[in-house]
């Protein structure tokens, strides 16, 4: 299939028909399997991508104090029932530059997919950078997936990363994010993950507040039905005077699925402040009350709530 | 005629009467007040009415439009046109103010809902991608709860303190809707405290400690209730043989 091909293809199992449909000046980098099949750049944007056995590494670099005015869309697929990729990602953005990714990973009819990141994030003192992150999966289950990152945020700098599964079955999905805050940096990490059948769902996420003021929220959310199961551990530890940090982790669960949240917080230092929030259960019954009460069926409430749930709308917000 | 006709109700919880014996018709298209003081079974009435989880093991009946809703689930009962406010609405982290209303509406556009948000005194374009969460006042919750009650086009609406947490402006927005819903023929009966909310009524029932005392006019149980039952320091436990009215 040509390179040409391969992008229609990725674009079209995420719900875009025409990869022109991409405006000309949205930056563009697709890649399928181990090869990078479509590369678009914007001025203060410069990708080097070199292609491996089993996947690619990447360097991304955003350039000091530029803006960049539209998300640069990254597609990362396995197109075939089975398959390996592993993207070694290499990404720093400049001082006082800002820039964002909408990340699709698609793997549409993966039986035996392997999907695997390991990142190095840097991102310097204030600049900008969120990673937006949307996964479409096969309705098999036969995916795995494991991203790790490593990621710096330096002084006044932001950090905002979302992971949704918007499609198909989780299957096995093991990510392991860990960040290191710098004075008056921001972090927001957010994991919004429905899973069915035996579906195995883990979450690490670590926030290391080293700098004062230093800001950090942990975000996980997730449903769980039939045999499904999660582990979320969401650690957020403050040295940084004055530094904020909070973990929320939300977890329904349905039928014979398991789910375990270990939240952990640490402060170093008497003038800064964690606080966390877990909750994990069955629906909410008042909640499912309402809707029935509105002529929902039980099914359909119990969708509803956990659309609610799963919806970027369900951001942390503080009493 | 009516609509709604409890006969010789009873409802306890371990052990203990909350209903006792009630027996009330609720007229088609007239707004009813249930008043009593805390504890008087007010709100259990409502749950029972509605058989929420845990309320449905009740003694004797309740017919709506002469149908027995023994063994009627609280969403076939919804889908026979009744309804319940809560005291306190639930919220909804992550759902939409356009979803939750439009949840039991035949219509979901949003422009049907953003009419809904404003007959409540709420601009459409504000509210209806926001939250139903904790980002939104007391009194902005309770009136996008009404509005998803307007959506369903209800026959019988059960309200649990209508006035609870709101403001003086937002409660004649709800008095609007509340006259709205009457004349499009529903039914509405309020369980209240407030004497501002009373005086929407049509007619009006007076219950203490499970049972119930008197019925009729508005200003009568009213003005006992202001009376006597507010400053009563014998709660729940009524003068047997005094007249009330």
């Amino acid at each position: 299939m040509s390179s040409s091909d391969l992008v229609a293809a990725l674009l079209q199992s995420i719900g875009v028909d025409n990869p022109h449909g991409l405006s000309d000046n949205t930056a563009r980098i697709e890649v399928h399997e181990n090869r990078v099949v479509g590369l678009k750049l914007v001025p203060g944007l410069k990708v080097d991508a070199d292609e491996t056995d089993d996947g690619i590494n990447v360097e991304i670099r955003v350039e000091a104090g530029v803006r960049l005015q539209k998300p640069v869309h990254i597609c990362f697929g396995v197109l075939p029932e089975d398959g390996r990729q592993h993207i070694d990602l290499d990404v720093r953005i400049h001082q006082d530059a800002h820039a964002s990714f909408l990340a699709h990973c698609t793997f549409p009819n993966a039986v035996d997919v392997r999907h695997t990141m390991t990142a190095g994030i840097e991102v310097e003192p204030g600049a900008h950078y969120a990673y937006f992150e949307r996964h479409v999966h096969g309705t098999h289950g036969g995916i795995t997936v494991i991203p790790e990152a490593r990621v710096i945020v330096h002084d006044d700098a932001e950090f905002t990363t979302e992971f949704e599964l918007i499609k198909g079955r989780a299957g096995q999905i093991k990510f392991d994010y860990e960040t290191l805050c710098h004075d008056r940096s921001v972090v927001e990490m957010t994991a919004r993950i429905s899973g069915r059948a035996d579906d195995r769902i883990e979450i690490h996420e670590r926030a290391q507040l080293l700098g004062d003021e230093a800001k950090a929220a942990l975000i996980s959310h997730i449903a769980l039905r039939d045999d499904a199961r999660a582990e979320i551990y969401n650690d957020v530890t403050a040295y940084g005077a004055r530094a904020r940090g909070h973990v929320d982790c939300k977890e329904i669960v349905l039928d014979r699925a398991i789910a375990k949240a270990v939240p952990m917080v640490a402060v170093h230092n008497p003038t800064a402040h964690v606080t966390h929030e877990a909750a994990i259960g069955s629906v909410d019954s008042r909640q499912l009350q309402t809707l029935l009460s509105r002529g929902l069926t039980e099914d359909e409430a119990t969708d509803l709530i956990i659309e609610g749930l799963l919806s970027k709308k369900a951001r942390w917000t503080k009493d | 005629m009516s609509l709604l006709s409890i006969q010789n109700l009873s409802q306890s919880f371990d052990g203990k009467p909350i209903l006792d014996g009630l027996t009330m018709d609720f007229w088609e298209g007239h707004i009813h007040a249930v008043v009593g003081p805390n504890g008087a079974g007010k709100s259990t009435l409502a749950n029972t009415i509605m058989g929420l989880h845990g309320y449905t093991n009740y003694g004797g009946e309740i017919f709506f439009d002469g149908q027995s809703l023994r063994g009627v689930s609280v969403d076939a009962r919804a889908r026979m046109g009744i309804t319940l406010a809560w005291q306190e609405p639930a919220r909804f982290e992550g759902l939409s103010v356009l979803r939750f209303v439009g949840a039991g509406s035949k219509r979901k556009d949003p422009a049907h809902v953003k009419g809904l948000l404003e007959a409540l005194g709420l601009e459409g374009e504000r509210y209806l991608h926001r939250s139903v969460d904790r980002t939104l006042s007391g009194g902005e919750r309770k009136r996008i709860e009404l509005a998803s009650i307007l959506a369903m086009e209800p026959r019988l609406i059960l309200m649990d303190e209508p006035d609870s947490g709101i403001d003086v402006a937002a409660l004649d927005y709800i008095f609007t809707a509340l006259s709205r819903l009457k004349n499009q023929g529903a039914t509405v009966i309020m369980i209240t405290h407030s004497r501002a909310v009373l005086e929407q009524a049509d007619h009006a029932f007076l219950m203490c400690n499970g049972r119930l005392r008197e019925k009729g006019e508005i200003s009568k149980i009213g003005r006992y209730f202001i009376d006597r039952c507010i400053p009563c320091d014998h709660i729940n436990e009524p003068d047997e043989e005094e007249s009330i009215l």
